[in-house]
């Protein structure tokens, strides 16, 4: 049978077992009524809370690119410091933030879809309410006819078949939020943990306290040696001139000439 | 006809019976839970409805006599809202 068949059915059927229930006609139309300004609270609310998660996600975004950046440089400095190995560990973490990003990226272009397929619910659902509202008192106003009844059942059968639609984007969208949710929640752990930035040997902490080292190594040797050429500059002189006032006094000159062309 | 989260459309005899054919492909695709065909034949019905058909008025309050699935809706999806035969909702019918 057909499937469109069907799921008009279903909701044909949804309409039907309410009206049945509804004695007063007048009451079916202002308890619609009701429902339909709850379910515009609902869907507007649906639309923030997809709105928040696509916000958390885009942070998200920009702290692995922050630490996508940071794998960069340190690959540069460690082979600029010949530590190949250093350079490869951070590549390779710098791999598995990019993989994460991505991953984020897809999150974030769905939930951008949610978002903007429930503003659109939402805005269909306020003008068929607003309609409805205008609707609602024409037919209560000629409840008297005949044919009001049925009338009336066609628009509660109308509204009601467009309350379920918007009812299952919500559910849909709210289900998608979660599971967005409890990924963006776990990635928050592990940014936070550094276990996204450990889990590769080594990881962040191991290549950078490396790089460190290296770069206070290089600092005392460079300071080592400014000191061990001033030594040498000013030594033997000294071993020379010792106890004698003509070395200082060959000495002076020199620094005069300095000076002097300076 | 509704797509779900769309809303409404009136289409013409021409797209009505291609989906008609389209619909069929649905049902194969439900029966035999094939994913690829199932979304193959969703989005030719959709593409077509949006192509071809024309809103329905916000002040008009009619049920559509066919329903397409949400445009992105998988096999799966459709399958447990065809068993389960439900709607969200409280007690009246409305969600």
């Amino acid at each position: 049978m057909s499937v469109m068949k069907r799921v008009s059915l279903i909701f044909r059927a949804k309409a039907d077992k309410a009206l049945d229930r509804m004695e007063d006609p007048r009451e079916t139309l202002d308890y619609s009524y009701k429902q339909q300004v709850e379910m515009l609270t609902r869907v507007r609310r649906g639309v923030a809370d997809v709105a928040t998660s696509r916000k958390r996600v885009e942070l998200q975004m920009n702290s692995l690119q922050k630490e996508i950046g940071k794998r960069d440089v340190q690959a540069r400095d460690a082979l600029g410091k010949g530590r190949e190995d250093l350079a490869r560990a951070a590549l390779q973490n710098k791999s598995q933030l990019v993989s994460q990003y991505s991953d984020l990226e897809t999150q974030f272009a769905n939930l951008q879809e949610q978002e903007e397929k429930l503003t659109l619910a939402s805005q269909r659902l306020d003008a068929k309410v607003q309609s409805f509202r205008t609707r609602k008192e024409t037919l209560k106003a000629t409840y008297t006819a005949a044919e009001a009844q049925t009338r009336i059942n066609e628009a509660f059968s109308g509204i009601s078949e467009e309350m379920g639609d918007v009812g299952l984007a919500i559910q849909r969208a709210e289900d998608k939020t979660a599971q967005m949710q409890a990924r963006a929640g776990a990635i928050d752990e592990l940014l936070a943990s550094g276990a996204l930035e450990d889990h590769v040997g080594g990881g962040q902490d191991y290549i950078q306290a490396e790089l460190d080292k290296i770069g206070a190594g290089s600092d005392v040797d460079s300071e080592l040696a400014r000191i061990k050429g001033e030594i040498a500059a000013t030594a033997p002189k000294q071993i020379e001139g010792n106890g004698s006032s003509g070395a200082e006094q060959e000495a002076a000159p020199a620094d005069q000439r300095a000076g002097d062309g300076a | 006809m509704r797509i779900l989260g769309e809303g409404q459309f009136r289409v013409d005899d021409d797209a009505a019976a291609k989906l008609t054919a389209l619909d069929k492909d649905l049902d194969a695709a439900v029966r035999a839970d094939t994913g690829v065909a199932f979304t193959a034949a969703l989005r030719a019905a959709v593409a077509l409805v949006r192509a071809t058909g024309v809103p329905v008025a916000d002040d008009e309050f009619v049920t559509a006599d066919y329903i397409l699935p949400f445009s992105d809706a998988t096999v799966g999806e459709v399958r447990k809202l065809l068993a389960d035969g439900t709607i969200p909702g409280d007690s009246i019918g409305l969600p």
